[in-house]
């Protein structure tokens, strides 16, 4: 039987990376979706960069920054003393970035679809931004909070490039199932990669069928 | 008293152009502002409202300072005790009715949700979803979900250009007895003239930005007072000659009436003008407007 280790930390990376990339995400998008301001489109293109670089590419400048001498992976291990490079935390640090538009551009274009009036009648019934935002925006938003969250998650489960470059594949802490495939085919091991490949198949399959179920309701209402 | 005065760039269809406007009223007034769309009048509103900065100007609202440019106040939409109604009701699509007028308390006080659905006739939908109600009823929602926190100043947004004639009527007279009854002081966006004639004490005309009348739908209108028996503002939809006379079919809200007009009448109206009915004692007297 194969190692169920992969599956699970591949669950638990992007399960902590959608929780995070909704933190970041939420506020990001509404910020976006409210300014007027002339850098914007600097910012947006920035953000927008992790869909069209290759992983690769991203992942090596990941691994210069976060590696013992890069700027980054040298303050964190001050702080946290240990590696950033070839850990699990670095892994989640990476794919926050890489699925970073994933999550925010199904939110602004939720936050920018939800009509203007809704906001002002709430100001002009004296409530603040916050309970505004809270109570009558992101319920009015549902399908594009679900369309974040899964995509996010979704595309961090099917990360492959970011990974490689600067996770390795470090048996329990940074081998994800998606590396363990492509070890098992490097291997000549058709037979277990066949398995962790098919249970990835029908879990993706699973997840997006259901969001495009619910969002389906969630139009009619 | 509401004072208001406000000036402030508007770019228009038309070309740029500035808001500059000094207006006051008394308490317990229902005054309307007219005028085409793209003069100003939603800008008003929301410079009320505090939704929008004016760039100089001073509001003064029952005593209470809302905006002063030399004194730099500027409350918040969240601190001006207003009621506004947008012209598509804006109502939240994520809760229910019931939800709708709680979510506009401030402190929950369940009588007052049920006293108003019961004045305009909403009890039966408490719990339905806006977007399960016809046009009409959304706003009377929305009518209700202004008023309900005791607004200071009810500001209506074209509230019923979106609605049927009949339909209309119907909430035109809601809201004359809401604001009796509550005794609110009102401020209506309208380009209707019927509607103005009906509900308002006074309207401001807004043109380019400027008031360029301001007192009684009459003395707008008409520029003099008349003591009519009675009057309504109607449109010509066909005029023809029987013998020697000459019989007008007009409009006037729902109803179509057929009025004498003498052969002088002829010379200055013809279809599709806006007239004024009005009648001291037996002829009418029709006025074009």
């Amino acid at each position: 039987m194969i190692n169920p280790e992969p599956l699970y930390l591949t669950l638990k990376l992007a399960g902590l990376t959608t929780v995070i990339l909704y933190a970041i995400g939420l506020p990001a998008a509404w910020l976006l979706s409210q300014s007027r301001m002339r850098l914007k489109p600097l910012l947006e293109a920035v953000l927008a960069l992790p869909l069209v670089l290759p992983p690769s590419v991203l992942g090596f400048y990941f691994l210069l920054a976060f590696s013992r001498q890069g700027w980054l992976g040298a303050a964190w291990e001050r702080i946290f003393d240990h590696q950033l490079a070839f850990s699990f935390d670095g892994l989640v640090l990476g794919s926050v970035i890489f699925s970073l538009p994933f999550m925010v551009h199904p939110l602004q274009a939720g936050f920018n679809a939800v009509p203007r009036n809704l906001s002002e009648a709430s100001y002009s019934l004296g409530k603040s931004k916050l309970e505004t935002i809270i109570k009558v925006v992101l319920p009015s938003m549902k399908s594009s909070l679900l369309t974040g969250g899964v995509l996010a998650f979704a595309h961090t489960v099917g990360e492959f490039g970011v990974v490689l470059m600067i996770g390795g594949s470090i048996e329990g802490k940074t081998k994800v199932a998606s590396i363990a495939i492509y070890d098992l085919v490097e291997s000549l091991d058709y037979q277990s990669a066949h398995i962790y490949a098919a249970i990835l198949f029908a879990f993706s399959f699973t997840i997006l069928l259901t969001v495009y179920l619910v969002n389906k309701r969630l139009d009619i209402r | 008293m509401i004072r208001l005065s406000a000036t402030k760039k508007l770019s228009g269809t038309e070309g740029p152009f500035e808001l500059s406007v000094d207006l006051s009223f008394p308490p317990e007034s229902l005054v309307t502002l007219y005028g085409k769309s793209g003069s100003g009048k939603t800008t008003l509103l929301r410079i009320l409202a505090g939704l929008e900065k004016p760039e100089s100007g001073y509001i003064e609202v029952h005593g209470k300072v809302w905006f002063d440019s030399t004194a730099k106040v500027n409350l918040p939409p969240q601190k001006r005790k207003v009621g506004l109604v947008f012209q598509d009701y804006a109502l939240f699509p994520t809760m229910t009715i019931r939800e709708n007028l709680q979510f506009a308390q401030e402190k929950k006080e369940p009588q007052k949700i049920n006293v108003l659905l019961e004045l305009t006739g909403l009890d039966e939908l408490r719990e339905r979803y806006p977007s399960s109600l016809s046009g009409g009823q959304q706003q009377r929602v929305a009518l209700a979900r202004a008023i309900i926190r005791e607004p200071e100043i009810l500001l209506l947004d074209e509230p019923l250009s979106a609605l049927d004639q009949h339909t209309r009527n119907m909430l035109q007279d809601e809201i004359l007895k809401f604001h009796k009854r509550f005794g609110l002081t009102t401020i209506l966006v309208s380009h209707d003239k019927q509607e103005v004639f009906k509900l308002s004490d006074t309207v401001a005309v807004i043109d380019r930005g400027k008031i360029s009348r301001h007192g009684t739908p009459l003395e707008v209108f008409l520029n003099r007072n008349t003591s009519n028996k009675f009057s309504f503002v109607s449109t010509i939809l066909s005029i023809r000659k029987v013998d020697c006379i000459f019989l007008a079919v007009m409009g006037a809200g729902n109803e179509i009436v057929e009025v004498v007009l003498s052969k002088s009448d002829i010379e200055t109206l013809k279809v599709g003008d806006e007239v004024l009915v009005a009648s001291k004692a037996f002829n009418p007297i029709v006025i074009k407007l």
